[in-house]
Order: structure tokens, then C-alpha cells, then sequence
């Protein structure tokens, strides 16, 4: 048995082969059955949904049909996938410049620092979402306290309309998102061999080119994994968008919501998350085949 | 060089000062005596005064209560063997089966709320706390499994082959060497499940009926009526409840 197929294993596995192979059976077995019924089953039920069509009162009326492929495309929705895609990708590059720098910054502490300052990027991400989300709104509605401050201040003589914009919601999105992209630039960036940077250095590499052709490169894996993490949630978010956005600034997470539980419309609420679904699994996919290039650049000496 | 390291520095400093401001800005002014929630007038326990009196507020916190604690229960007791089945497989099917069981943490929340509240209509069952548990189990399941997997991976094989050569089966090494070894991790991923549940509130939103408000739903619709300085008081009690739950967390798992 190599080291590496041993290491894989867990404590006692080194006892009788064939009741080994059962008790990982019964080990497995209830976590995989509930993940069956209670996440399987539901996500086929919404694709089969997507190809049905809807009743005069909002049920399902099981008769095949790709109407609602069709209405995605109408101008209503695939605007708001549109500003969907715009919002998730704006907030995804915000993040990673705010996020970059400070990573950066973090990695080269002592290492006592460095466990403080992830613990507090951390602490607010364990926060209540819905919380954090309020904040926002207290600090931007017409009353709140930018408004209240910047009045107070004479720098304005009538309140910004702030909240209830695109401009609300993206910050929201990038508040909520920023520890997901710091933390995995951080395991890379930890993981990087200084002597690049100094080799690089001494080969007359000024600042910039070795951010750009050194650090960059060797952190691509940290780079990608910290995008897709802001990005895939972004992207399906309701409650930033429904909260700081308003009725004029829907997302497709308000969207599904608004067909299945306003319009009743189950086929076409369907058919959008399963979109959304699929935009998720395609960039998902995308990243594992980042995934084995990195660990192959590991194995080398 | 010196140059940069200030660029940096004041770079990560605004980073934190961006995460921190939001809560700070709530906890300072669950204190105003104002009710126009925006200018200082003056330190008042008022608003958690009012908080006390709240009634539907007491009931909403019960729920929630009572659905983190079954829910996490639920969760540790498929989630843990999971894990420790999951570690026992070869690489190829631990990849295939481990990013089944964590799926939860990819997939949109909106997509897992609307696809339960589907399941629980075909299968003809009231929305109530039974179905927010069972919700809340589905996300809470992932969390377990990645925390006792990050545990078991960190242990060293040899106590179990040890245990083995010593003639013990794999059920008492189970139950003597590898639980006692994992405890840690245990109580870390019990309290993170906790937290993830209490907080939780766009699957809880398509999965509660009418008679199963949880203290996120509640904040929610609170929130929706206006903004009021009692909801400030509310969300610094739930920012404190949840960060300490994870700071013992996090402690729990260092160890």
C-alpha cells in the first residue's frame, strides 16, 4: 500500500477487510440517503417543474413544454439576469482589489498577527447576514446616518438618494462577500516561496513586474477560488438585493422568489433557478480543472 | 520600499475599518435615546427595555431555538459518520460523494428553499417547524461533515492501527480511540451548525408556515415594516449571541 492511499484512510481501517468495507457502508449511508430525499430529490423535482406548464390558479399542469426556456428570454427577465451578471462580476473585481492588498498586507506579519487579523476579517462573516444587511440601510436611507453626517457637515443641502439603488446593493454584495475572497488569497499567498520575489528582485524586476509576473502567476489558484466564491453567491443573492435594492433593482434570487411565492408561477420559477443553477455548476466546474494543475505544480520538487 | 508598506498597510486598515463600521454603527446606537434612529440624543437602555416586553419576540426566539438545537442534533448524528465513512474511501469515490454531501455549500440558497418547499408541497406536508428543521438539516449537514473531515485528516493513523494490532475491533476503535480524538472538532462543528442555524433565513423564509417564525423571520419582517431603534437593540444582541458562539468555536477547533 503506497503512503499516499494510507494516508487517505482513517483511524481503524487496518482490521478485518470485509467488515471494514461494511461499516463504511453504514457509516455513509444515512448522510447520503437524507442528502438523497432532502436535495436530489427536490433539485429533479424543480427540473422536471421547469418543462411543465402552469395552471390558471398557479399549480403545475403536468403537460411537456419548453414555454418556459421561451420566457426567459423576454425582455423583463433576461434584463434582470443581465444586471444580475453585471452586479455579481463588479462586486467580484471590488472584492479582489480590496481583497488582494490585504492579504498581501496579512501574510507578511508575524505570525501571531497574522491569526488576528483572520480571526477579525472572520468575525464578521459569522455575523448574522440580515443584520449586516439592516446596517446598511441604516447607515444609507434618506434618514440614516451618511445622510444625517453629511448634512450635519454642509458638504450636502439635500439628502442622496442612496439606498434602494444598484450602487446600495453592490455594496452590500462586496461587504458581505470580502472575507470569502481574503481567505483563500491568504492560503496561497502564505504558500508562496519568498526567494521568487527576491530572485526576481535581483534580477533587476522592478515592483510591478514582479506583482505582475511573479506573485500573480503563483497565487492564479488563490486568485480563481476567491473569485468564484464571491462571485456564485453573489450572483443568487436575495436578501442584499431585496433589502437594499428595492422593487426597481431585483436579482435573480428575488426573481425565483417573486414567481414561485408572488406570481405563483412554479414551471417559470423552475426554469430561472435552474439557470442560475447551471451558470453555478459551470463555474464550479471550471475551477476543478484549475484544481489539478495546482496540486500537480505541488508535487513538483 | 517603505512606501509601499504604508500603501498596503493603510489599504488593509480600510478593509477592516469597511467590515467593522456596519456593526459598530448598530451596537452604538441601540443605545440612542432618540427615535429618530440617525442623530445622538443622549445613552438609553430604552430600546432593550422595549425588547423584554416583546412578546412575539420570545416566541420567535423559542422557535428559533428549538430548530438549531434538533437540526444541529440531526445534522452531527448523519454528518459525523459521513465524514468518517468519506475518509475511509479511495480517492476517487471520496471526490465523487464528498462534493454530493457538500453541494449545500455551491448551491444558491434561493434554489435549495424553493426546491424543499416544492418537495414539501408534492409530498403533501404542512409548513411548519417540522419543515424548517428539516430544511435547516440540509445545509447544516455540509458544515459537520467539513469540519470533522478537516479533524480526522489532522489525526495520526497509527493510533488506529495501534488500537488494531492490539486486537481491538474497528467498532471499539471507533469508540475509544477515534470519538475521544475527535471531540474537539465535535463541539466546534455543534456550535457552527448552531450559529448557521439561528442566522439562517432565506431557506427558513420558503419552508415556515404561518405559525413558525423564527427570530431571523421576524427581524425580517420587522425590518420590512420600517426602521426602528429596536431593531437596532435586537440585531447588537444577535451580533454579540453570534460571535461569541463562534469565538468558542474557533477556540474549540485551535485546540
Amino acid at each position: 500500500m503506497n503512503q499516499l492511499s494510507r494516508s487517505a484512510e482513517s483511524l481503524g481501517d487496518m482490521g478485518n477487510p470485509v467488515s471494514s468495507h461494511r461499516m463504511t457502508y453504514w457509516l455513509l449511508t444515512p448522510g447520503v440517503l437524507w442528502s438523497a430525499v432532502f436535495l436530489f430529490i427536490p433539485l429533479m423535482v424543480v427540473g422536471v417543474i421547469s418543462f411543465a406548464t402552469r395552471g390558471t390558479y398557479g399549480g403545475v399542469i403536468w403537460q411537456f413544454s419548453l414555454e418556459n426556456y421561451r420566457d426567459v428570454w423576454h425582455v423583463v427577465y433576461a434584463r434582470i439576469f443581465g444586471q444580475s451578471l453585471v452586479l455579481a462580476s463588479l462586486t467580484t473585481i471590488i472584492c479582489l482589489v480590496l481583497g488582494f492588498p490585504l492579504a498581501y498586507y496579512i501574510v507578511r506579519l508575524s505570525p501571531r498577527w497574522q491569526a488576528v487579523w483572520l480571526i477579525l476579517i472572520m468575525i464578521p462573516f459569522w455575523t448574522n447576514f440580515l443584520v449586516r444587511t439592516y446596517a446598511w440601510m441604516f447607515i444609507l436611507r434618506t434618514e440614516g446616518l451618511l445622510n444625517t453626517l453629511l448634512l450635519g457637515l454642509g458638504v450636502i443641502t439635500t439628502p442622496l438618494d442612496l439606498l434602494y439603488t444598484d450602487k446600495a446593493v453592490l455594496i452590500g454584495l462586496v461587504y458581505g462577500y470580502l472575507p470569502f475572497m481574503v481567505l483563500p488569497l491568504y492560503a496561497t499567498l502564505e504558500r508562496l516561496d519568498p526567494a521568487f520575489v527576491e530572485a526576481a528582485q535581483d534580477l533587476y524586476a522592478n515592483q510591478w513586474s514582479v506583482f505582475r509576473r511573479v506573485v500573480v502567476p503563483l497565487t492564479k489558484p488563490g486568485i480563481i477560488a476567491g473569485c468564484l466564491l464571491v462571485f456564485i453567491p453573489s450572483l443568487g443573492a436575495f436578501l442584499t438585493p431585496d433589502l437594499l435594492g428595492g422593487a426597481r433593482n431585483m436579482m435573480v434570487g428575488n426573481l425565483i422568489q417573486h414567481e414561485y411565492l408572488v406570481a405563483r408561477d412554479w414551471p417559470l420559477g423552475s426554469a430561472i433557478s435552474l439557470i442560475l443553477l447551471i451558470i453555478v455548476i459551470a463555474a464550479v466546474v471550471a475551477y476543478f480543472f484549475v484544481e489539478p494543475i495546482r496540486s500537480r505544480q505541488e508535487l513538483e520538487p | 520600499m517603505k512606501h509601499r508598506e504604508a500603501w498596503l498597510r493603510s489599504v488593509a486598515l480600510f478593509n477592516l475599518a469597511f467590515l467593522y463600521f456596519p456593526i459598530l454603527v448598530l451596537l452604538v446606537f441601540s443605545f440612542n435615546a432618540s427615535r429618530l434612529a440617525a442623530t445622538w440624543q443622549g445613552f438609553s437602555w430604552h430600546w432593550y427595555g422595549q425588547l423584554i416586553e416583546n412578546g412575539a419576540l420570545h416566541a420567535a426566539t423559542g422557535n428559533s431555538l428549538l430548530v438549531a438545537v434538533v437540526s444541529t442534533a440531526l445534522a452531527m448524528v448523519l454528518g459525523i459518520p459521513a465524514a468518517m465513512g468519506l475518509e475511509r474511501l479511495a480517492r476517487r469515490s471520496q471526490h465523487i460523494l464528498g462534493g454530493m454531501l457538500l453541494l449545500p455549500l455551491v448551491i444558491p440558497e434561493v434554489m435549495m428553499g424553493v426546491s424543499l418547499l416544492l418537495l414539501f408541497v408534492m409530498a403533501g406536508m404542512p409548513l411548519g417547524l417540522t419543515t424548517v428543521i428539516l430544511g435547516h438539516t440540509v445545509f447544516n449537514l455540509p458544515v459537520v461533515i467539513v469540519i470533522v473531515r478537516a479533524r480526522l485528516r489532522k489525526l495520526d493513523s497509527c493510533l488506529g492501527e495501534a488500537a488494531a494490532d492490539l486486537g481491538a475491533s474497528p467498532w471499539q476503535i471507533l469508540r475509544q480511540v477515534t470519538f475521544p480524538l475527535l471531540r474537539p472538532a465535535i463541539l466546534g462543528a455543534v456550535l457552527m451548525a448552531f450559529t448557521v442555524s439561528l442566522d439562517d433565513f432565506i431557506v427558513t423564509f420558503f419552508v415556515a408556515g404561518p405559525g413558525a417564525t423564527t427570530l431571523p423571520l421576524k427581524v425580517y419582517s420587522m425590518i420590512k415594516s420600517g426602521v426602528s431603534p429596536e431593531i437596532n437593540a435586537l440585531s447588537a444582541l444577535m451580533v454579540l449571541l453570534s460571535m461569541s458562539l463562534v469565538g468558542v468555536s474557533l477556540l474549540l477547533q485551535r485546540r
